[in-house]
């Protein structure tokens, strides 16, 4: 109706044009492409810091072990004691000193780093691995082993991993991959819904508090009023995800042509750092080849569309909620308590997700998906694993039928808590609210 | 011809009755007061009429016709309560609530420009809401109200907040109204306002109404025949006598050296005012009224007495 869309006109532009919805929208991808961005700026940074490390091994064992790169440069001091080495540490001469006690039968196996900065954990894992490997080898040698034996059995298995249909096709999968995908999905419901459904309780209570509310619902109907806010923030919603993607996409491609093009390695090392991908092969020659494996394999017409219907659904449902709070909401009187049947199983489906990802067909977490309060989130972990299409479309009917019977309830409640003041609100008296004509 | 019916309208609450069989009937082209106490139903019977709630049994006629959603951009209302969009701009927020009424948006800046000019708030247009005192807000919401050129105006306690010149401005702009044909609903505790502008009230008090009638036959029906009359004389001793004779006359020196003032409450004044005129010259002869406020305490004291 005519009236519906000036509403919604008003609730859209107003938030659109306040300087907190530009800060954020241009706040949110720089803050996702500094996750990019950081990891691969401290890879540049640290290549150029230069470590000069003296080396004092009492115990003999190590000498010559270490080898000097362009990161750093190891200098053994044969029979210099410890305490000027430290001296020329702290001079300056040498960044650090690592110091390995003298044994007697035994191998070492303790060894000291004296350092005036902070050790970086790269130099850390790299001393601690070059004595393991020594001491391995030392100890295989007094088995009678050959360290070049055991060398040559290790061996890397490349599990892959296969989902067939019924009709026999048959796809590769990359669990983590997927992993990542359904909690920054489940995650992005989550944040989405908080947020636009506390702007959208934040505007019934400011309405409620600022009297003009009897102004509004003396033109148009209450429901009205409601369903043009709940739809003019969904807008505003969507226009900041929409935003988000393109600027994030500016900002990623423009830094890739910063960066990327003269140091390709160096871009794909801070993707997989971002990732929290460890194998640091994933990406080497096969990467291209990967990378187009994994990007086959992922459903992304299957995995938008839901997440467009279940956000969409999911906020509607929530926002309908948020509004009658926000209706009880009075300077007056404290309404923390009735924000609590929202938050409760937003939170709830919110920290299943960690269970659901791991679990993602277990017979609980196809409820969790089910149930309307928490499918939203819970389906969208679960969508980049694969759901059968029936289970989708159960779940989406399921919300939708949800979803309006809020919308019934929570109008009936909105319409009389934006009239009352002063009053101290109980459940009881807002259960009789549904009762009104 | 009436305007607005209110026919036997009950309207209950969960724990009281806020309205009980009311009936009112409002004419065309009049300025109707809606009086009673805080809580007695007016807020109440007011929302039913913007169809904000519906009541539990009876019916509204608007001009002769059930009350339906159309009626909406005939009525213009003015809460008691009111408030704007703090953070939207004057102009902006008049042009969107205009729209709420079904105006269109050239239309609606052209009214605009006409009232902002005649209340002198112009200038505002471009400001935020919040940037305004109280009283310029209230002349904002005002115009609001009436934009939509109803042909019914409702306006709880149109003068709060207003210093005696807008509110001045404020009686002549509903003044106006009515002369050009609207019909206008006004509660208001102010009963100087009343018997200024009204010309025909219901008293509510507790849900029923318990006092209906234009203003003047309600003053004439609580008439207690209290007259003031002022004597020109140089003698003044003759008539504090004839106040010993007449028990319900209080005789009073005048702030005028030779006259004196008598108020009586006497039904049949002539045989005294006889009298008089042969003492002295009769200056005034003057019949005092009851005011509204008298009226509306009395009536709602002896009812709250009987319940």
């Amino acid at each position: 109706m005519n009236k519906i869309g000036l509403i919604i006109k008003r609730e859209y532009l107003t938030r659109v044009r306040k300087r907190s919805f530009l800060i954020l929208t241009f706040l949110g991808p720089i803050l996702m492409a500094a996750i990019y961005i950081i990891p691969i700026m401290l890879a540049l940074n640290s290549s150029t810091d230069h470590l000069r490390v003296a080396v004092v091994d009492e115990s003999r064992w190590f000498e010559e072990r270490f080898t000097s790169n362009e990161n750093h440069t190891f200098v053994t001091m044969h029979g210099q004691p410890l305490d000027s080495v430290k001296e020329m540490v702290k001079t300056g001469v040498f960044d650090m000193a690592l110091y390995v006690p003298p044994t007697q039968l035994s191998l070492p196996s303790n060894a000291v780093v004296y350092s005036i900065r902070q050790v970086p954990l790269e130099m850390e894992t790299y001393i601690s691995s070059v004595m393991e490997k020594e001491i391995e080898a030392q100890k295989l040698m007094a088995q009678g082993v050959d360290p070049a034996v055991v060398n040559a059995v290790k061996t890397n298995v490349n599990l892959q991993v296969m989902r067939m249909d019924d009709k026999g096709n048959e796809k590769e999968t990359f669990t983590e991959v997927q992993f990542i995908l359904g909690m920054v999905l489940a995650m992005m419901v989550y944040f989405f819904i908080m947020f636009f459904g506390g702007q959208v309780m934040q505007g019934v209570a400011e309405e409620k508090n600022n009297r003009i509310i009897e102004v509004i619902i003396s033109s148009v109907k209450p429901f009205q009023l409601m369903m043009g806010k709940i739809i003019g923030v969904s807008l505003v919603a969507l226009t900041q995800f929409v935003m988000w993607i393109l600027l994030t996409g500016v900002l990623y491609v423009g830094f890739s042509a910063f960066i990327g093009i003269s140091n390709p390695e160096l871009l794909s090392q801070g993707t997989v750092m971002a990732q929290e991908i460890t194998s640091n092969d994933i990406m080497s020659n096969e990467s291209v080849q990967s990378i187009l494996q994994i990007v086959h394999s992922i459903d992304f017409g299957t995995i938008i569309v839901s997440f467009l219907i279940f956000f969409i659904l999911g906020y509607l449902l929530y926002a309908t909620l948020y509004a009658a709070v926000g209706s009880l909401v009075d300077n007056n009187t404290d309404s923390q308590q009735f924000t609590l049947p929202i938050t409760v199983p937003l939170m709830v489906a919110f920290i299943s997700s960690f269970y659901i990802v791991n679990n993602p067909d277990n017979s609980l977490s196809v409820w969790l998906s089910m149930i309307p309060f928490t499918s939203p989130i819970s389906m969208m972990v679960r969508v980049p694993f694969g759901v059968p299409i029936w289970q989708i479309m159960l779940s989406v009917v399921l919300l939708a039928g949800t979803f309006v019977l809020m919308t019934w309830l929570a109008a009936k409640i909105y319409r009389t808590g934006i009239l009352m003041y002063g009053k101290k609100l109980t459940y009881k008296e807002i259960f009789k609210w549904l009762k009104y004509k | 011809m009436s305007k607005i019916q209110v026919n036997e309208v009950t309207k209950k609450y969960a724990d009281h009755t806020a309205l009980d069989r009311m009936c009112i009937d409002i004419p065309e082209r009049c300025i109707y007061g809606l009086l009673g106490p805080n809580g007695a139903g007016k807020t109440t019977l007011i929302r039913i009429l913007n169809q904000i709630t519906a009541p539990d049994s009876g019916e509204v006629l608007v001009n002769g016709e059930k009350l339906c959603q159309k009626h909406i951009a005939c009525i213009g209302y003015l809460p008691e309560e009111r408030g704007l969009y703090k953070k939207m701009k004057v102009g902006e927020q008049a042009i969107y609530l205009a729209e709420l009424k079904g105006i269109k948006k050239a239309e609606a800046q052209k009214r605009l420009k006409v009232w902002f000019d005649k209340f002198e708030i112009g200038g505002w247009w471009d400001k935020k809401v919040e940037e305004l005192s109280k009283g310029m807000q209230q002349k904002i919401q005002f115009v609001t109200t009436i934009i939509h050129e109803p042909d019914i105006l409702i306006f709880d306690e149109p003068f709060s907040g207003f210093d005696p010149i807008n509110a001045n401005l404020l009686k002549g702009a509903i003044l106006e109204l009515r002369d050009k044909g609207a019909t206008i609903l006004l509660s208001t505790h102010n009963m100087a306002s009343v018997e200024e502008l009204c010309d025909s009230i219901t008293l509510i008090n507790n849900g029923k109404s318990i006092l209906q009638g234009r203003v003047g036959d309600i003053k004439r029906q609580h008439d207690t025949h209290k007259r003031e009359i002022i004597i020109r004389t140089d003698d003044i001793q003759p008539i504090f006598a004839l106040g010993d004779t007449y028990n319900n006359i209080k005789v009073e020196p005048s702030d005028i050296h030779d006259e004196v003032k008598l108020t009586t409450y006497s039904e049949s004044p002539n045989e005294l005012l006889s009298q008089l005129m042969q003492i002295g010259e009769l200056v005034s002869y003057k019949e005092v009224l009851p005011s509204m406020n008298d009226i509306f305490i009395q009536e709602v004291q002896s009812q709250n007495q009987v319940s």
